[in-house]
């Protein structure tokens, strides 16, 4: 790709970037959101037209009008949002739009062997008739990756592939990976996530606001580098934490069951403490959090804040108690993408700004600015659409909705999956600002860097077992990952 | 409104004509009868039409707020039948009852009915178009039953005030309607209970999790629809003077046609009440202007559903992207 350039509605995106990738590597495009590195692939699968600049696949110059266009030429794209169809199985999915047919018919035997030795080969054992929609997001995932993979494309673009997948589905993904390298494949690879970065890339291309920095290869390079370039500023204490005094007991469960997704789950969080949950995906943290908050029942549990037993049924007596929740899928759990950021950020506090039955506008609107400004969310105006936000900006979106009201303890599920480097930063500063003030964390991740680097104690779990606790002078990631499937 | 830091954009025209095209839509068909026939710029004409647009309007601005939570109301044509015959029997001069009660009979009936809707889609968590669907079977039987299928006449004269009566030069029904707008703009753009309307309809289970009791919303928004649908039967019945079985029958697209040509969307979450406004005065316009024209009725059932495909064509068109 040469001297792309890319304008939506008079907004420029993309500043004449150049771009290459060559068979039998990987290379990594990486950059904060917003950084234009979707766009720019989008561009190249044919999603986009691009205003100027030309595309050269094996030295020929292409013009693609349809992504069709673009994958009958050789390209593949797995996108960072999933789009499924839920109502049909894994099989269907995959092959939807070519099916293999026996004259008029769709060969139903043929698709369902086809799909079980595609994801054989990747080692993912999934039912192809199974509906996909039953499938949780991480599966999805590797049926998208599989999907791509079935494509025969000879460049591969993935879009933050492994943002919903757990360590051991990576390295699954990694070997699929070094295979289509040796047959000569070309993968651009998007990801936030720089030790998987240096685990796979061959080359690392940085983009910054729309315009290219520079390429290395991966080897030249190291963590620091690479921030620096992604930013543009010095990133000291990628994970920012600071000593804070741990006191009482804060918050407690006792007792948590439900059937086979958690099982007997009883723990304590001290004020200024963050509990670090981590564990494969499936273990039940996020079942778990559910029935504490009040969006599914338990059948058994006792919740405890400050000592009293509390009862919570439903999500507004959690909140309530000053219990809030940044639930693991922004997009359709904790944001209502038509809705403006300003009604979205007040939306669990309408009582506060209400007199009666009336909205207080100007108390409201003074409220929402001064959020917008301390959590640094970048939006063209408070009423711009949730939905047209970056990923990073999204999720400090949903923060500053619980933030308002000042709760005790903010749970958090995957708080920073999908968000840039520079994003990621800002959360844990917030995280640790909001701890030092005496509240606490539960904050479930299967990122371990992250559940290492945040957390002050950590719980293990492990399919719907409390598997282990670790306080943060044992944590190490063979012990965890140990725990995380001792029940498996 | 929120106040901020407002980058000036570019006017573009396409967005300018997604959000108020409406507008200019209904400029143009007032003028273009305006031209064809010279009577129809009358005060008489318009007051006229205005006093029967204002039934549809109220259907119109229910249905709105049952949209708004990704809902849809099929049973309105009935509950407004229903809710007309009910007053009616009570309004009839043999019964001695005073026409306030007679209007509190119906707006109950009306209440009542959309209630049922309410609780049978939120709680028991049937899907609105089957729920109400059945009520509108439901309804329009009962209707029919109620009166034995004959017109019930001889109504008490302030009963009929209500519908045929005028305060001064406007008619009473358009003052009705006007102090209704007026509610219901409120509700739904100053109350807390607006945004969450728009919130259940936009992600019902972000709307959860923020603490919003979705099922209560979600039931109130048809005992909304069902009461204005009630009055609106007050009206009608008044009007005609006596209750008729099959008053209302029908009424149900033009409150939907109303809503959607308004901009609003039948998913859920987006809309607007100014919207749902000009949609019924489109449609009051163009049925009056017709009239007048003595084009058939059966053309102006095609004009209708010609109007309807191009106003949600003109906003699916604008709201995709690249």
């Amino acid at each position: 790709m040469r001297g792309i350039e890319k304008s939506f509605h008079s907004v420029q995106v993309l500043y004449g970037i150049d771009f290459t990738v060559s068979g039998g590597t990987v290379h990594a495009l990486m950059g904060e959101n917003g950084a234009g590195k979707s766009t720019l692939m989008k561009v190249l699968a044919g999603v986009y037209r691009c205003d100027k600049g030309k595309i050269e696949i094996k030295g020929k110059e292409v013009e693609f009008t349809t992504p069709k266009h673009a994958r009958e030429m050789g390209i593949a794209m797995i996108h960072q949002e999933l789009s499924p169809i839920p109502e049909m199985t894994v099989a269907e999915n995959i092959y939807l739009g070519r099916e293999p047919k026996k004259g008029l018919f769709v060969d139903y035997k043929k698709m369902y062997d086809m799909t079980e030795d595609l994801l054989g080969s990747l080692k993912v054992k999934i039912n192809p008739k199974e509906k996909i929609g039953k499938l949780k997001v991480s599966d999805q995932q590797l049926i998208e990756i599989a999907k791509a993979i079935s494509m025969s494309a000879e460049i591969i673009i993935m879009d933050e592939p492994t943002s919903a997948i757990t360590d051991k589905e990576v390295e699954n993904l990694f070997q699929v990976i070094r295979d289509l390298k040796r047959q000569g494949k070309g993968i651009i690879y998007i990801s936030h996530k720089m030790d998987e970065i240096f685990k796979i890339a061959d080359h690392i291309t940085v983009l910054r606001d729309g315009h290219y920095v520079n390429t290395w290869e991966a080897k030249e390079i190291d963590n620091n580098v690479l921030i620096k370039n992604m930013v543009g500023r010095e990133l000291s204490d990628y994970f920012p934490k600071k000593e804070v005094k741990v006191k009482d007991v804060l918050f407690e469960i006792k007792n948590f069951s439900r059937g086979n997704k958690f099982r007997n789950i009883s723990f304590q969080v001290r004020s200024g403490e963050i509990l670090g949950i981590a564990g494969l995906v499936g273990a039940g943290r996020t079942e778990l959090m559910h029935a504490i908050f009040g969006l599914e029942k338990p059948e058994s549990g006792q919740v405890y804040l400050e000592g009293s037993p509390i009862t919570i049924t439903k999500p507004k007596d959690a909140i309530r108690q000053g219990i809030a929740y940044v639930t693991e899928d922004r997009k359709s759990e904790g944001l209502i993408l038509q809705m403006s950021v300003a009604h979205n950020i007040t939306l669990p506090s309408m009582s506060v700004f209400s007199k009666g039955a009336f909205i207080k506008t100007r108390e409201e609107s003074n409220v929402i600015q001064q959020e917008i400004k301390s959590l640094r969310i970048k939006v063209h105006t408070p009423r711009q659409p949730a939905g047209k936000l970056s990923g990073g900006n999204q999720q400090k979106v949903v923060l500053a909705k619980w933030m308002i009201k000042h709760p005790k303890v903010l749970i958090l599920d995957e708080p920073t999956r999908g968000i840039d480097v520079g994003a990621k930063t800002e959360i844990y500063k917030l995280m640790c600002q909001f701890v030092a003030k005496g509240n606490a964390i539960i904050m479930i991740s299967s990122e371990m860097q992250e559940v290492i680097g945040m957390s002050d104690r950590m719980l293990i779990f492990s399919n719907g077992y409390l598997s282990g606790t670790l306080n943060r002078d044992e944590f190490s990631q063979e012990l965890i990952m140990e725990m995380a499937v001792s029940h498996i | 409104m929120i106040k901020g830091k407002i980058e000036k954009k570019p006017f573009h025209m396409k967005a300018f004509i997604a959000q108020y095209g409406v507008i200019v839509c209904l400029i143009l068909v007032f003028a273009f009868f305006t031209i064809m026939k010279s009577k129809f710029l009358s005060i008489s004409n318009i007051l006229n039409m205005l006093r029967q647009t204002s039934i549809n309007g109220l259907l119109a601005i229910g249905m709105t707020f049952v949209v708004l939570t990704g809902g849809i109301d099929l049973s309105v044509g009935s509950i407004l039948g229903a809710s007309g015959m009910f007053a009616a029997l009570a309004a009839q001069q043999s019964t001695g009852m005073p026409w306030g009660i007679a209007v509190l009979i119906g707006l109950g009936v009306g209440l009542l009915l959309g209630s049922l809707n309410g609780i049978i889609i939120a709680y028991l968590k049937v899907p609105a178009f089957v729920a109400t669907l059945g009520m509108l079977s439901i309804a329009r039987g009962v209707t029919f039953m109620a009166s034995n299928a004959k017109p019930v006449p001889g109504l008490s004269k302030g009963f009929l005030e209500i519908g045929g009566g005028s305060l001064g030069m406007i008619p009473i029904p358009i003052i009705i309607l006007a102090v209704v707008l007026v509610i219901c703009f409120i509700i739904l753009y100053k109350c807390s209970y607006g945004r969450y309307v728009f919130a259940t309809g936009g992600n019902a289970v972000s709307a959860r999790v923020s603490g919003i009791n979705v099922k209560l919303i979600t039931c109130s928004v048809y005992m909304i629809s069902g009461l204005l649908a009630g009055l609106a039967g007050i009206i009608l019945t008044s009007r005609v003077t006596s209750g008729l079985a099959q008053s209302g029958d029908g009424y149900e697209v033009d409150a939907i046609a109303a809503a959607v040509i308004g901009g609003t969307s039948l998913a859920g979450g987006r809309g607007r009440l100014w919207g749902t406004i000009v949609g019924f005065l489109i449609m009051g316009v163009m049925n009056n202007g017709l009239d007048m024209m003595a084009v058939s009725s059966y053309w102006q059932l095609v004009i209708k559903g010609i109007i309807i495909i191009g106003a949600v064509m003109m906003d699916s068109l604008n709201s995709g992207t690249q």
